[in-house]
C-alpha cells in the first residue's frame, strides 16, 4: 500500500473518534510541551549562570582566609586582614603564571553626597582589579597606581550608587562624596553589570584604592582576600599552585599543615555551576520523560481498544488480500499520526509556555532547535514503540476468527 | 474437459477443541471446471463452511492437496495465501462484511489497494466498472448504512469481482435477505456466470441451489452427492414475481 494512502486512512480513522483521539494525544502533548519547557528553563538557567560566572572576570583565582578543611573553629572571613601587602608583592614577583593580583579590603559604609544618603559596599583594591573583572569605566577613569600607593581619597562609583546619589543616568565625575564622613572625589563611573545569578546587584558598590580603604576606613594594613587572574585558562591550576606555595612560605606555614587560606578558581566555580545546572536539567527532563511515557502508554491502550473494536475490519482486509504487514503498517501509522500530531501541538504549547514564562516571570528561558528536535524525536519514538505491540497483535489475527468476531 | 480451476484431492481438516480432536473434513475430492456455477449444500455442521475456508485459502488443510488455477496452495505461508486471495479469489459473505463509514466505491476498491502496480486512478475506474456491473453505479458515494441489504450485498459482489478472480466464493450470500432480494442477488450471480466467471456458492437453502448448474452436498465431512443440475432462471422468477405483484 502506498504511503499517502496509509496516511489518509490513519487520519480518517482518527477523525472518526475525534474526542478519543484528542484525549489520547493529550498525554503526548503534555509530555512534549513539558520536555520543551523544562529544557528551555534548564538551558536558560545555565546561560544566565554562565553569564554571571563570566562577569566575575577572566581566569580568576580568589584567595580567602580560612582553612580549606578547617576541622573545628573557622576564622570569620571579615574578622581581620590575613594577607599583608608584602604577601601580595611576593606573589606578584614569584608567580609567573599570574597576570594580575590585587588585595581586597572590603567594608560596608554610609555614603553621602549633598542631601542623598546610600549604604553600600566599599572595595579597596589595586587599579588592576578592574582588569581582572573585565570591568569598563563608562566615564572618567580608573585611579592610578601612584594614587593607590599614596592613599588618595578618590573613588569609582557603581551604576546603582551613582544613580542613587546623583539621580538616574547622571555623570558624577568630579563630584565629591563622603564615605563615613571622609571626603572622596569621584573619578569614574563603572559600566553596569546587572544582577548576579544569586540576585545580587553587582553595581551596588564603590571602588577605592586599597591603601585608602584599609588604612582610613578599616584602620589596618592587611587585606581580607586576594583576587588574581592567571595568564590563560590553562594556566589557572599552575597559577593557583604558585600562589599557594608563595603564601605558605610568606605566612610560614609548617610542612604538612593545611593552609590557613583557601583558593577558589573560576574553573571550579564553573564546574560546580555546570554540575548544578546539569542536575537541574536532568531532573526536569526526567519528569518530562515520565509524562511522555505515560502518554505513550495511553496511545498503546487506545490502540489495543481500537484493534479489538475493529477485529472484523481486520478480518475483511485479510480476506481481501491484505498481508500481516499491511495491517501492521495501518495501525502503526495510526499510532504515529497520534504521536506526531500530539508532538506538534506539544511543541507549539511548549514554546508558548516558555515564552510566557520568559515574559511574565522574567526567567531566562531558551528554546533551542535541538530541544524541539529531541521532543519530536521522542514523541515519534513513543508512537513507534507503543504502537508496535497493538499493531502486531492486529497483524497476527487469524482471518477466519476475525471475520466471525461480533 | 478443460483443466479444472479448483482441484481438491483427499482433503481432511482436523480441529482441536480442548482435548477433543474434531474432524471437520474427512477426505474430500472435488474438481471445479472454469465457468461452472457450483452450489455446495448440506446441513449445518456438515463441514461445508470448513471446505469453503480451505477453498478460499483462509485456512490450510490438515492433509490432502489443493490446486487453484494450476498452483498448489495447500502448504503456503500466511503472506502467500493473502497474495493468492488477492489475485485469484473473490469473497461474498452472508453478513456482507463491508467496511462501515466507507463509501461503496472505496469498499469495492479495497482489494486493488492491496495489489502492487495498480494506480489510484485505475483502482477507481475498475471499482466504478464493477459497481456498474451490479447496477449500483449511481450509489457509489453511499455508505453501507445508507444502503438496503440487497444493495449492500451487490456492493460486496462488485468487490468480489473487481480483481478479476478465477473464482468467486459465496458463503450463504442470501442468508440475511428476503426471498425477493435473494432472487435479485441470484440473478446477479447468474449474470456473472454467464460472462464466464466461475462461482462456488455455499447455501443450505434448496431454493437457492436451484439456480446453480451443479449440486454438491456435504454431510459429516464427506461429499455425499455431486450431480449436474438444470439451473432455473432467476431473471424469469424475478419477472414472474413482478407480474404477480402487478395483478
Amino acid at each position: 500500500m502506498r504511503a499517502g494512502l496509509l496516511l489518509n486512512m490513519g487520519l480518517r480513522s482518527l477523525a472518526r473518534n475525534k474526542m478519543r483521539s484528542f484525549l489520547t494525544m493529550l498525554g503526548i502533548i503534555i509530555g512534549v510541551a513539558a520536555v520543551i519547557a523544562m529544557l528551555a528553563i534548564g538551558q536558560g538557567a545555565r546561560t544566565s549562570m554562565e553569564a554571571s560566572i563570566a562577569s566575575l572576570g577572566t581566569n580568576v583565582i580568589m584567595v580567602f582566609p580560612g582553612a580549606q578543611s578547617a576541622g573545628g573553629v573557622r576564622m570569620e572571613a571579615g574578622a581581620s586582614g590575613r594577607f599583608t601587602v608584602e604577601d601580595v608583592e611576593a606573589v606578584r614577583k614569584e608567580a609567573p603564571a599570574l597576570r594580575h593580583i590585587t588585595p581586597i579590603a572590603r567594608t560596608s559604609a554610609q555614603i553621602k553626597a549633598g542631601g542623598a544618603n546610600w549604604r553600600s559596599s566599599v572595595y579597596g583594591v589595586y587599579p588592576e582589579y578592574l582588569d581582572i573583572r573585565q570591568w569598563e569605566v563608562t566615564s572618567g577613569s580608573v585611579f592610578s597606581a601612584a594614587e593607590e600607593r599614596s592613599g588618595a581619597k578618590v573613588c569609582l562609583l557603581g551604576r546603582t550608587v551613582a544613580d542613587s546619589l546623583f539621580g538616574a543616568g547622571s555623570d558624577p565625575v568630579g563630584q565629591s562624596i563622603r564615605i563615613q564622613n571622609l571626603p572622596f572625589r569621584v573619578v569614574g563611573v563603572l559600566a553596569p553589570k546587572g544582577q548576579s545569578s544569586f540576585g545580587q546587584d553587582q553595581d551596588d558598590l564603590v571602588i577605592a584604592p586599597f591603601t585608602t580603604v584599609a588604612r582610613k576606613l578599616l584602620a589596618t594594613f592587611n587585606a581580607q582576600s586576594l583576587y588574581a587572574s592567571a595568564t590563560s585558562a590553562e594556566a589557572i591550576p599552575e597559577a593557583s599552585a604558585q600562589i599557594e606555595e608563595v603564601l605558605r612560605r610568606q605566612q610560614r606555614v609548617p610542612e604538612g599543615e593545611s593552609s590557613p587560606f583557601m583558593l577558589r578558581t573560576q574553573t571550579e566555580i564553573t564546574q560546580a555551576a555546570t554540575a548544578m545546572s546539569t542536575t537541574l536539567t536532568l531532573l526536569l527532563s526526567s519528569i518530562a520523560g515520565i509524562s511522555l511515557l505515560v502518554g505513550g502508554i495511553g496511545i498503546m491502550n487506545i490502540m489495543l481498544v481500537s484493534v479489538t473494536e475493529r477485529t472484523r475490519e481486520i478480518g475483511i482486509r485479510l480476506a481481501l488480500g491484505a498481508r500481516g504487514n499491511d495491517i501492521l503498517l495501518q495501525f502503526l501509522v495510526e499510532a504515529l499520526v497520534l504521536s506526531f500530531v500530539g508532538g506538534l501541538i506539544g511543541i507549539a504549547l511548549g514554546v508558548g509556555a516558555s515564552a510566557l514564562l520568559a515574559s511574565t516571570q522574567g526567567w531566562a528561558v531558551l528554546v533551542s532547535p535541538s530541544s524541539i528536535a529531541l521532543a519530536f524525536g521522542f514523541s515519534a519514538a513513543t508512537g513507534i514503540f507503543f504502537g508496535w505491540y497493538p499493531a502486531r497483535k492486529a497483524a497476527r489475527l487469524n482471518p477466519i476468527e476475525a471475520l466471525r468476531y461480533e | 474437459m478443460a483443466a479444472p480451476m479448483l482441484a481438491v484431492r483427499g482433503l481432511t481438516k482436523n480441529y482441536r477443541l480442548g482435548d477433543i480432536e474434531f474432524q471437520a473434513l474427512r477426505g474430500v475430492d472435488l474438481d471445479v471446471a472454469p465457468g461452472e456455477f457450483v452450489a455446495v449444500g448440506g446441513p449445518s455442521g456438515s463441514g461445508k463452511s470448513t471446505l469453503m475456508n480451505v477453498l478460499g485459502c483462509l485456512d490450510v488443510p490438515t492433509t490432502g492437496s489443493y490446486h487453484l488455477d494450476g498452483e498448489s496452495v495447500e502448504r503456503l505461508t500466511a503472506d502467500h495465501l493473502a497474495l493468492v486471495r488477492n489475485r485469484k479469489l473473490g469473497f461474498v459473505f452472508q453478513s456482507f462484511n463491508l467496511l462501515k463509514r466507507t463509501s461503496a466505491l472505496e469498499n469495492v476498491e479495497l482489494p486493488l489497494l492491496y495489489r502492487k502496480g495498480v494506480s489510484n486512478r485505475e483502482a477507481r475506474d475498475r471499482a466504478m466498472d464493477a459497481l456498474k456491473a451490479v447496477g449500483l453505479a449511481d450509489r457509489w458515494r453511499s455508505h453501507p448504512n445508507q444502503l438496503s441489504g440487497g444493495q449492500q450485498q451487490r456492493v460486496a459482489i462488485a468487490r468480489s469481482m473487481v480483481n478479476d478472480p478465477v473464482v468467486i466464493l459465496a458463503d450463504e450470500p442470501t442468508g440475511n435477505l428476503d426471498t425477493r432480494t435473494s432472487l435479485d442477488i441470484m440473478e446477479v450471480f447468474q449474470g456473472l456466470n454467464a460472462r464466464g466467471i466461475t462461482i462456488v456458492l455455499v447455501t443450505h437453502e434448496p431454493d437457492i441451489m436451484r439456480f446453480a448448474g451443479r449440486h454438491v452436498v456435504v454431510r459429516d465431512g464427506r461429499i455425499v452427492k455431486d450431480a449436474p443440475n438444470a439451473p432455473a432462471s432467476a431473471r424469469a422468477q424475478v419477472a414472474a414475481l413482478a407480474a404477480r405483484g402487478e395483478d
